[in-house]
């Protein structure tokens, strides 16, 4: 009961009685599988739990309270874009027209969805500035690989095999050399400048005949705009390739810069941190991906096509010889989709616009406050986009807190932490997005909470380096955990019961 | 409308403590040159004529049909506790557990989902979840050529196409090979254990992985056992495709050999939400661990000697392995992974036998009703829960019966246009959800569309 | 203080010679970089290693590094108590850390690398 404070859980399986399970669904006739070869029949029934549904409920009920979450608080977790999950989104989505709709449906009894996802499409590629979006993708990662693999198509159709590298900077999401060597391309990692900044020169210097792509995030992973981007693009294409843009930081440009009117070929897009819709604990996700004119040929099948007579349909298998092919089993992940659409009718160009300036207004806000306070060191003085960099590099030198430090503590204030120790190109970084859902009482909050950490770092430093006090669990033994993996509880209680059938 | 939280005079103190006199001026990195054309969008609509639109866009999909369509999405009964507890917004509006301190619900969760999985598949390493069932199969082929260090796998044909193709998306740099089907007597339609043998010995061309469906996509139960012997004399890992509610009645990967199971956690009480987002399933046995992709939670202690969970093995991930890393998945299918846990543990280890086994024999019964309407099972082997029938004009007929309130399952033409054997064929399923009128209602159809004996 | 009797490379790798074998672990000092080692990939016994090459990956919670072979030679023995105890790099790196042994191609080679006190600049340098 979170009234005294949260739980613990047993696990499901340790709450687990046999007999104690409740019937959902009838019995079927003793004799539904004979006609299945023995052999290919399992020979004990999974050991899954029976609990009765008061417990069941309960469990699931006490574990969620053991998390933080954007319905209780706020959760500037830089790089995520933890905004507010508008209610109506989880309504649209669950509408049984939506839900009930089978993927493999003939088009003609799907054409509500069709219609929404081609709509989505126009909207994504006019907010990019792109010439056309597929929305398969299943997360950004699942983005970057179909983004990356078009850039292959591209080459290898104008017979240009010699492209085997992918340059990236070392402040990169992980995922973007991840990608890269998922394709089959080399990784070539960008030192920063001296500052943790992006190396345009470097960059530059860099690009040659082997090149197929730069994957470059912007705003930065530092929360800054490039301005020299446009003439590293035109130093991109110059060289015969192509440049894709990280579009996690999407929700500081909204109407203010198209990616695709830059020059960009290829972005990809977080549906889960710009289009508002829920992260779930860690997904799911969904990466749609917009292009310029020269990979429309090669986005992945099947795309939602629009017919003259105002219809929609899939297209069909092998319809577009010259695609990557599918990346998943079916067109997207549609119920995040719907989300994504009503979030973005809702909010029309205007509103649209008003996101990404109360994100910045926002970011740069806390950023003064943390500034003046002189508690942190603000490594970019000049103004920063959604998010920015503040560093415990001097408070550790003085104190021996270190970021991670001030991050826990900061569970105890009532606040998610920031993201910590990223990009690495920064010493003892935090990166603080705080999104322009969050009201300036709550932005104050935030930044009084740091400033007093930080005092208490030099009054009582070992209230902050044994941070958390009050949070379910205190630090854990994650060496332990990887030395002795440990990824499965085993049934206390042997499945004995045969069924009443 | 806006969900933003400012007043005009909030706006106005924080741009006077930034010291700027408009927001335009926080742009002033973009450069003119590179600033946005004006958004050409539509303006906002207000949440009640909002809402009035999506429920007649909704409306416009045909979920009102009897449907026999499976083909890899299934729709099963889902007790009323499920979707309550998933609305809970400290389940959908947490992000990833970073901070493990405050995030021991979906740490745990995740762990519960890792055992349950663990226990249908009788594989004891299961991923935190993938993308979807295409996806994880894809995975877990590459996961097969790290193992072995070969470049080569072999998919059966019996392998749902569209995972084929997503096995072919994912493998543009390396060997993919289809396993054909046998294609008569008892055995027709499942994967041609002959033909695997000899493409497994092939000189100078090692095999990493044979990717086999179990149910296939025909439904056909295949030999599991046999093909991973086969596999493993030549030095190759079995992968086996699973649907996870047959995991309920029949024999588990891990009973069989396999040593990777991959498939589609969708079934597990997801609605089919026109294909996503869905749950990936990967499972393989301890000796794979490290090269199993995606997230992992494992159980530790805190400082105090409390139990608690986190992620773990992270140093095979991108964020930490980079350009090295086992695959560049970043999130797993947490809220989905969660759903299928509540859902199985709703049911429990009778219900779910329950969910499976009623299933089969709704599908008998339909295999009778279609059989005496002229439209007999085209293969002879033992299925699950779905089959094909032989329906001349198949695709017509199919059209036919859309205009009827029925959803003939799937013609097998459009999903396999290159077996011409198959051209004049219907796939159908039954689950627990499938109810005898709708069964007579599809015969009766069929035999006026057909003028077949009713 | 690094052990005076060992040898050294810039990767933080260490060697100890006899006769033509030679037995490489990591130094404290990236022992301690790394923080709590939790696994440590190896070759198989029969591998051969090429000078400079990379011979394996040691994991940390947070961090994972490559190994990279001091020394030329064949792999005659790894160190199997790592698997079960990969913490001994962080505890004990210069003894019961030990990784491999290797018969050197070349007994020359080891005299080439880093002594103690060039290996002590490299660290503080």
């Amino acid at each position: 009961m979170s009234v005294v404070g949260p739980r613990l859980q047993p696990t499901i399986f340790e709450q687990s009685r046999p007999g104690r399970g409740v019937a959902r669904v009838a019995h079927p006739p003793k004799d539904a599988l004979a006609r299945i070869p023995a052999d290919q029949l399992r020979s004990a029934p999974p050991g899954l739990p029976e609990l009765s549904e008061p417990d069941l409920v309960r469990h699931y009920v006490n574990l969620s309270q053991l998390n933080y979450a954007v319905d209780a608080g706020f959760y500037p977790l830089g790089s995520c874009t933890m905004k507010w999950n508008p209610k109506i989104n989880e309504w649209a989505a669950r509408l049984p027209g939506f839900a009930g709709l089978h993927p493999m449906a003939p088009d003609e009894t799907a054409q509500g969805t069709l219609q929404l996802l081609w709509e989505l499409e126009q909207w994504l590629a006019e907010i990019s500035g792109m010439r056309a979006v597929t929305l398969q993708p299943a997360a950004g990662a699942h983005g970057e690989l179909a983004g990356i693999l078009m850039v292959r198509a591209y080459h290898l159709a104008r017979g240009d095999a010699d492209r085997t590298e992918v340059l990236v900077p070392d402040s990169a999401h992980g995922t973007n050399p991840a990608t890269a060597a998922m394709a089959g391309y080399t990784t070539v990692n960008i030192p920063s400048r001296p500052d943790g900044a992006v190396d345009i020169d470097a960059f530059r210097a860099a690009l040659g005949p082997r090149t197929a792509a730069i994957m470059i995030t912007n705003p930065s992973t530092l929360g800054l705009f490039e301005s020299r981007i446009g003439d590293l693009i035109e130093a991109v294409h110059a060289a015969g390739a192509l440049a894709y843009m990280d579009g996690a930081n999407l929700n500081a440009i909204l109407g203010r810069f198209k990616p695709g009117e830059a020059g960009f070929d290829v972005m990809h897009i977080n549906t889960h941190k710009t289009f508002s819709t829920p992260h779930g604990g860690g997904g799911p996700g969904a990466g749609p991906v917009g292009v310029g004119e020269r990979l429309v040929p090669f986005l992945p099948s099947p795309r939602v096509l629009r017919e003259p007579d105002g219809t929609f349909r899939l297209e069909r298998t092998g319809e577009r010889p010259t695609s990557i092919g599918r990346l998943r089993t079916f067109v997207g992940s549609t119920g995040v989709l719907v989300r994504a659409y009503a979030y973005l009718c809702s909010h029309g160009a205007a509103g649209l616009a008003e996101v990404s300036d109360d994100a910045v207004l926002a970011a740069n806000y806390l950023k003064h406050r943390l500034a003046e306070s002189g508690a942190y060191d603000i490594p970019f003085a000049r103004h920063c986009m959604h998010e920015f960099i503040a560093s415990a590099a001097t408070l550790r030198r003085a104190t021996g807190v270190r970021t991670l430090d001030v991050a826990k503590r900061l569970l105890d204030k009532g606040f998610h932490a920031p993201t910590v120790y990223f990009p690495l190109t920064v010493e003892e970084g935090m990166l603080i997005e705080p999104t322009e859902t969050e009201s300036i009482e709550t932005l104050d909050a935030f930044a009084d909470a740091l400033i007093e950490i930080a005092r208490e770092a030099h009054d009582h430093p070992e209230l902050v380096t044994e941070a958390p006090h009050g949070a379910p669990v205190r630090r854990l033994d994650e060496a332990g955990a990887a030395r002795q993996p440990d990824l499965r509880a085993r049934p206390t209680a042997p499945i004995d019961t045969p069924c009443p059938d | 409308m806006s969900y933003g939280p400012h007043t005009p005079a909030d706006r106005e103190r924080m741009l006077s403590a930034i010291g700027v006199a408009s927001v335009d001026e926080l742009f002033a990195d973009i450069p003119a040159g590179l600033r946005a054309s004006r958004l050409n969008l539509p303006d906002a609509e207000p949440e009640l004529s909002l809402a009035t639109r999506l429920e007649a866009m909704a409306g416009r999909n045909r979920t009102d049909l009897a449907s026999f369509l499976g083909a890899g999405v299934y729709r099963h009964y889902s007790p009323a506790l499920v979707d309550q507890l998933l609305l809970r917004g400290e389940w959908y509006t947490a992000y990833t557990p970073y901070q493990p301190e405050v995030s021991q619900g979906t740490l745990q969760s995740i762990y519960e989902y890792q055992s349950l999985m663990a226990e249908l598949t009788g594989l004891d390493v299961v991923s935190a979840s993938h993308y979807d069932g295409g996806a994880a199969t894809a995975e877990a082929a590459l996961m097969a050529c790290r193992a072995t260090r070969r470049e080569r796998v072999l998919v059966s044909r019996a392998v749902h196409p569209q995972y084929r193709e997503v096995l072919r998306t994912y493998f543009a740099g390396l060997q993919l090979d289809e396993i054909p089907l046998v294609a008569q007597g008892p055995a027709a339609g499942t994967t041609d254990l002959v033909a695997l043998e000899r493409l497994l010995a092939e000189a100078d061309r090692p095999v990493a992985g044979v990717v086999i469906a179990q149910p296939d996509f025909f439904g056909l139960l295949e030999p599991m056992a046999e093909a991973g012997r086969l596999a493993h004399a030549a030095g190759a890992l079995l992968v086996a495709v699973v649907e996870p509610v047959s995991l309920a009645v029949l024999a588990p990967p891990g009973a069989y050999g396999a040593d990777i199971a991959a498939g589609e956690g969708q079934p597990l009480g997801i609605p089919p939400q026109y294909g996503g987002p869905y749950l990936g399933l990967i499972a393989c046995t301890t000796a794979l661990i490290r090269q199993i992709p995606g997230r992992l939670v494992g159980q530790t202690r805190d400082l105090d000697g409390q139990r608690a969970f986190v992620m773990t093995l992270q140093a095979r991930e991108q964020h930490i392995r980079r350009e090295k890393a086992a695959s560049n998945i970043c999130t797993n299918q947490a809220l989905l992974a969660l759903a299928a846990s509540i859902w199985l543990a709703a049911l429990g280890p009778h219900g779910l036998r329950d969910v499976a086994a009623t299933g089969a024999a709704r599908a008998t019964e339909l295999e009778g009703a279609l059989a005496a309407v002229g439209a007999p099972r085209v293969h002879a082997g033992a299925y699950l829960n779905e089959f094909a029938v032989r329906v001349p004009n198949a695709r017509a007929v199919h059209r036919r019966l859309l205009d009827r309130g029925v959803l003939a399952g799937l013609a097998l033409a459009d999903a396999l246009p290159d077996e011409p054997a198959l051209s004049d064929a219907l796939l159908v399923c039954a689950t627990e959800l499938t109810t005898p009128e709708q069964i007579t209602r599809f015969a009766t159809e069929l035999a006026s569309a057909t003028g077949g004996a009713a | 203080m690094v052990p005076a009797d060992l040898r050294y490379t810039k990767e933080h790798e260490w060697v100890r010679q006899d006769g033509d074998i030679a037995t490489v672990g990591i130094t404290q000092f990236a022992a301690d970089e790394l923080g709590d080692v939790v696994f440590v990939e190896l070759p198989a016994v029969g591998a051969t290693l090429q000078q400079h090459g990379t011979f394996g990956v040691v994991e940390s919670v947070k961090a994972v590094s490559d190994l990279f072979a001091p020394v030329a030679g064949e792999v005659v023995e790894i160190n199997g108590d790592l698997v079960a105890a990969p913490e001994l790099v962080n505890i004990d790196p210069y003894g019961r850390g030990w990784m491999l042994r290797v018969r050197l191609s070349d007994p020359g080679q080891p005299a080439a690398l880093l002594d103690a006190a060039a290996y002590e600049s490299v660290t503080h340098g």
